[in-house]
């Protein structure tokens, strides 16, 4: 089964945009228009501004990520 | 998590489970027919799997994996989900396998033709396996992995073919996705130093039109983001001072 090839980073959501997206800033000063992951989509997790998250990006397309998990603050 | 080097226990317990993926195709190669569901195809693995005390090692992957196979007709890359699909003539399906025995995965995928294909298909189902072989010819100890994706990359492009860059091959053994990520393409010369007693899946995708891929809202289901066809093909091998040893090779 193929692997998927992906670059894990961590953020803090900066602001929340139309679509149930957001902007991230992550810990490495770059910022990412992220979408939230079906999976927290499916377990009714809220994302805030201000919340830290993990993002999952991929190596071809370095602006843009999706959003798999909210850290505890 | 470094690479898991394999001892030669192990190396015995991952032939088995190759062994089995492989009877598994032979039995694919067999069935695989116009009129065949894509189920029926699962359907057959799963028994196979079963009767032979393994488990499939793709059931319940992500967590959500609901089948033994992956079954991906032409434009689909790969993690095509077995359904209520009926093939046809002249159609392309990928067919990836994965049994767990004796606490070891074996994986192998081969794309097959329905029936009889066009001439433009079965070049692109040759040449994915030739790029395999070109992959797996530059696998040996004292190599590196960037050799290994050159090689692929090289041999698709050659071709006039275009090489998928997100989803790639990957270690296994223990676990159906270890470390090292191998991809299909780089650059010669860099990446990890291969050693003996590795064991990778190299899985190179290539595809007729452009290499971008999107997913389908099934959550699973890759497919080319131009309609156009995609082949896949897929070993478990060793890594050996000379030509690896392909675990997932019939008898």
């Amino acid at each position: 089964m193929a692997k998927k090839d992906v670059i894990e980073v961590e953020g803090k959501v900066t602001e929340p945009l139309p679509n149930a997206m957001f902007r991230v800033e992550l810990d490495n000063g770059h910022e990412v228009l992220a979408h939230i992951s079906g999976k927290l989509r499916m377990n009714f997790i809220r994302i805030l501004p201000g919340d830290r998250v993990r993002v999952e990006l991929s190596p071809y397309d370095l602006a843009r990520g999706r959003i798999t998990y909210r850290l505890r603050t | 998590m470094p690479i898991v080097i394999k001892s030669p226990a192990d190396i015995e317990r991952m032939r088995a489970a190759g062994l089995l993926v492989a009877q598994v195709h032979v039995r694919m190669s067999e069935i695989i027919k116009p009129g065949v569901t894509t189920a029926e195809l699962d359907r057959v693995a799963a028994e196979m799997l079963a009767k032979a005390g393994a488990e499939a090692s793709f059931l319940g992957v992500g967590g959500t994996y609901p089948a033994s196979i992956c079954a991906s007709v032409d434009e689909e890359l790969v993690h095509g989900i077995p359904g209520p699909r009926v093939l046809k003539e002249g159609q392309i399906i990928s067919v990836d396998v994965g049994a767990y025995l004796n606490g070891f995965h074996g994986d192998a995928a081969v794309t097959y033709p329905v029936g009889k294909v066009s001439r433009e298909l079965q070049d692109l189902i040759a040449a994915a396996e030739r790029c395999f072989w070109a992959g797996a010819t530059a696998a040996r100890a004292g190599a590196r992995l960037g050799d290994v994706s050159a090689a692929v990359q090289h041999e698709a492009e050659s071709g006039g073919y275009s090489v998928i860059r997100e989803y790639g091959g990957h270690g296994i053994g223990r676990k159906m996705h270890e470390e090292p990520s191998v991809l299909n393409w780089g650059d010669p010369g860099t990446g990890t130093r291969l050693q003996n007693g590795m064991t990778f899946a190299l899985e190179p995708m290539i595809a007729l039109g452009s290499a971008e891929t999107r997913q389908l809202a099934d959550g699973w289901t890759v497919v080319m983001a131009d309609g156009r066809p995609a082949a896949h093909y897929e070993h478990t091998l060793l890594i050996n001072d000379d030509e690896p040893i392909i675990l997932t090779a019939p008898a």
